[in-house]
């Protein structure tokens, strides 16, 4: 089962390659990884998007909790929770594609962010799923290039990931 | 005053109690042998190989209940000593290994002896620092000491540039450590433990199960007092032995693939298993999917969280420090009023009784060649079972574990985690140096002796009195038996030919030698050696070639699926 972690760690050289090498290490996947410094600077959060069976949910969290410099764990997925993910998007846009684009852009409340004569930027956000299907919904022998964060999550209501 | 980094780390080393440093020299690590060079608190003691250092101090941690330290160079220094750190890391041994780097502003260019050495030793260590600031040296060196030792302990490495060892900083070492991020557990959830408490007293086949945690929390009283309260079967793993005294009668012997029959058939068998500071590995109970065929109640103390439902499904987890969730336990227990069944006790201790009658450790002895489980029983005699005794891996490990009886905790030295050979010696120097006059003596074989083999230089040098028990059967014994059993006989690359005369050998260093080859020899030769107290004696036995470890649970078979010494 896919599964969103969120981790606290101390920003620190080389703890990232810790998380990233215990993934390796043992075996466990990673479909994404986003990290980022947080309103406290010497912290560090990451979202993790992983899967597999709960025994290896369980170990990957115990082994996360291991690590020395992380601060706290929590698995989003046990509880409410919202995802977003940031996607660029660059298309080719000549002749009647550039309405069109437009359109579908407007339709996922996306924005255009770089316009040439030829070329759009095109920024979305939104779950995984929605950015699939923005994806989809376009002619995809336009799209030069695509660029996506991962995922970045966070629990609803009083679910706080802090020290 | 200021201080250079190298005089600070020397600083540190005293300020925590450290008498031995097991080190080599080089470039980057120059400024700090100056260091030590300067004063005469803490010893230095010269390896002939990095490894060496490394197990040395990991010996000297198992022997006693401190933190090893080893100092090494910057690139093939630290390199060498990576299986030292990955055999600590496996076992949970608590060292400290302070490692030189290349000048702050060459990392990263490839420069001279350049390693990441951060990078490299990452998955085989509880935590590394690289300290870029000369003022941040007495913090990390404070943190790496509280790492290693708290919790589940483990080697910590701790990185210095060339140039921060000799930068100045005012040195003042702190009083405490706190790492915001680490929070090891010490006192296991009382509700857990009552849970615990109440399956043991309802159990009708009970079992316990005790690995090298109870060692290194030094636990083994609190076992002590709990198997004998209850009456209970108990085994040790591979690392748990003397944990529980191997003479005692509720002693079942070591589990796993090389255990006796009766405490593979009362794991795999019985209805309540406590398991304590034992991780269920691959080596210990087999195959998962046959161990889960019988179905039972699994309590699980340890201090890892990690260890615990990680091979096996557990029902009452107790995460905290063996030695006080035993304690606890043990307080809980007293207390009750409820005491095990007795009937069902005495029923599941006769049919242990029946797999211990099968006497899965008898071997045919021989009056003309020389058996190596018959050298293991002399060795017990002529120490009384009371030595310090070092082991290398492969048969004659196995052999060790089997027949010597430990009874005390901290006694019994190898490698179990990672399997290093040439671990034996260099751990035995560095048991001999935390317990001068004491008996020590390494059980090795020809091949693995060969590993580090130059050591015998630095027992020269440091007078260290050791015993080698070599167990020479002129071949990797047990890559042999693996050949023997599983590959039709054809023995690849596991004949050892070519081999040094040992007993040559040893005097060339400036020990005794002695060859020995016959039965009726091995009991004088033993006591001889031992009684040459001064002097590193190696043992040159001339054992049986074609002798096998049994009982053996084949690789990826389960516990009950063992071959026994009489059915080849
Ligand atoms: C460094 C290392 N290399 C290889 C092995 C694989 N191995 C395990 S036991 C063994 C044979 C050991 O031979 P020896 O030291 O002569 O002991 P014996 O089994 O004959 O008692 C080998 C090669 C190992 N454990 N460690």
């Amino acid at each position: 089962m896919r599964h969103i972690i969120s981790l606290l760690m101390e920003n620190e050289a080389g703890a990232l390659s810790r998380v990233a090498g215990l993934f390796s290490a043992r075996g466990y996947n990673i479909e994404s990884l986003t990290v980022a410094p947080t309103e406290d600077p010497t912290m560090s959060r990451m979202t993790i998007v992983t899967s597999g069976s709960d025994e290896i949910i369980e170990q990957i969290n115990k082994q996360l909790n291991k690590l020395i410099e992380v601060v706290s764990v929590m698995d989003l997925s046990e509880g409410d929770h919202i995802e977003r993910e940031l996607m660029l998007v660059k298309m080719q846009a000549v002749g009647a594609m550039r309405e069109e684009l437009a359109r579908m852009t407007d339709i996922f409340r996306g924005r255009i962010i770089d316009v040439t004569d030829k070329v759009y930027i095109i920024e979305l956000t939104g779950s995984g799923a929605k950015l699939d299907s923005f994806l989809q919904a376009i002619d995809r022998s336009l799209i030069l290039e695509t660029v996506r964060t991962g995922a970045s999550g966070i629990g609803r209501g009083d679910r706080v990931l802090k020290l | 005053m200021e201080l250079t980094g190298a005089e600070i780390a020397i600083r540190c080393l005293q300020e925590e109690g450290v008498e031995y440093v097991f080190g080599y020299p080089g470039g980057a690590v120059l400024f700090i042998y100056d260091a030590l060079f300067n004063q005469s608190k803490v010893k230095h003691i010269l390896v002939r190989h990095e490894q060496a250092a490394v197990h040395a101090a990991d010996g000297y941690a198992r022997s006693t209940d401190r933190v090893g330290v080893a100092l090494v160079t910057s690139g093939p220094g630290v390199t060498n000593a990576v299986t030292g750190i990955a055999t600590a890391y496996m076992d949970s041994i608590p060292l400290v290994i302070i490692s030189g780097q290349v000048p702050t502003r060459a990392i990263g260019e490839d420069a001279f002896q350049e390693v990441d050495a951060v990078g490299i030793t990452r998955p085989c260590v509880k935590h590394n620092f690289l300290v870029k600031d000369v003022r941040d040296i007495a913090a990390t060196i404070k943190k790496a000491f509280y790492l290693a030792k708290s919790g589940r302990p483990g080697p910590v490495l701790v990185d210095i540039p060339k140039d921060v060892s000799n930068q100045k900083a005012e040195f003042s070492y702190p009083a405490s450590v706190s790492v915001r991020s680490y929070h090891p557990a010490q006192n296991g959830e009382m509700g857990q433990i009552k849970q615990a408490a109440q399956l043991l007293l309802e159990a009708r086949r009970p079992m316990i199960y005790s690995g090298g945690g109870v060692i290194l929390s030094d636990a083994s009283r609190q076992l002590t007092d709990l198997v004998r309260l209850l009456g209970y079967p108990c085994t040790n793993t591979l690392m748990g032995l003397g944990g529980f005294p191997a003479t005692d009668k509720q002693f079942v012997g070591m589990l796993g693939m090389h255990g006796t029959l009766e405490a593979n058939l009362a794991m795999q068998n019985c209805d309540v298993l406590l398991a304590v500071g034992a991780r269920f590995d691959d080596r210990v109970i087999g195959n998962v999917e046959h161990f889960n065929q019988e179905k039972r109640k699994i309590i699980h103390i340890d201090i890892d969280p990690s260890s615990i439902s990680k091979r096996v499904k557990v029902d009452v987890p107790i995460v905290g420090d063996v030695a006080h969730v035993l304690g606890d336990l043990l307080a809980v227990l007293h207390s009750s009023k409820q005491k095990p069944e007795q009937q069902a006790l005495a029923a599941w201790w006769a049919q242990i009784g029946e797999w211990r009658g099968k006497r899965c450790l008898n071997y045919k002895n021989s009056d003309e060649i020389i058996k190596p489980q018959f050298v293991i029983e002399k060795l017990y005699e002529a120490t009384h079972g009371d030595a310090f005794i070092t082991s290398d891996v492969g048969q004659h490990q196995m052999w060790t574990a089997q027949y010597y009886k430990f009874d005390k905790p901290r006694r019994w030295i190898n490698s179990g985690g990672l399997g290093t050979m040439g671990f034996g010696l260099p751990a035995a120097m560095g048991v001999q140096l935390a317990h001068p006059g004491a008996p020590v003596a390494c059980v090795t074989g020809e091949g693995s002796l060969q590993m580090n083999i130059q050591e015998l230089s630095t027992c020269k040098q440091f007078r260290l009195p050791l015993k080698i028990v070599l167990l020479n059967n002129r071949y990797l014994g047990m890559v042999r038996q693996w050949q023997e059993f599983f590959h039709g006989n054809r023995y690849s690359e596991s004949y050892m030919d070519a081999l040094p005369d040992f007993m040559k050998l040893a005097e060339a260093y400036g020990h005794v030698g002695m060859r020995i080859e016959k039965p009726s020899d091995v009991g004088p030769a033993l006591k001889e050696a031992f009684a040459r107290k001064d002097d590193l004696v190696l043992m040159d036995f001339r054992t049986d070639q074609t002798e096998n470890v049994f009982p053996m649970v084949p690789g990826g078979k389960g516990l009950s699926e063992v071959i026994l010494g009489e059915e080849l």
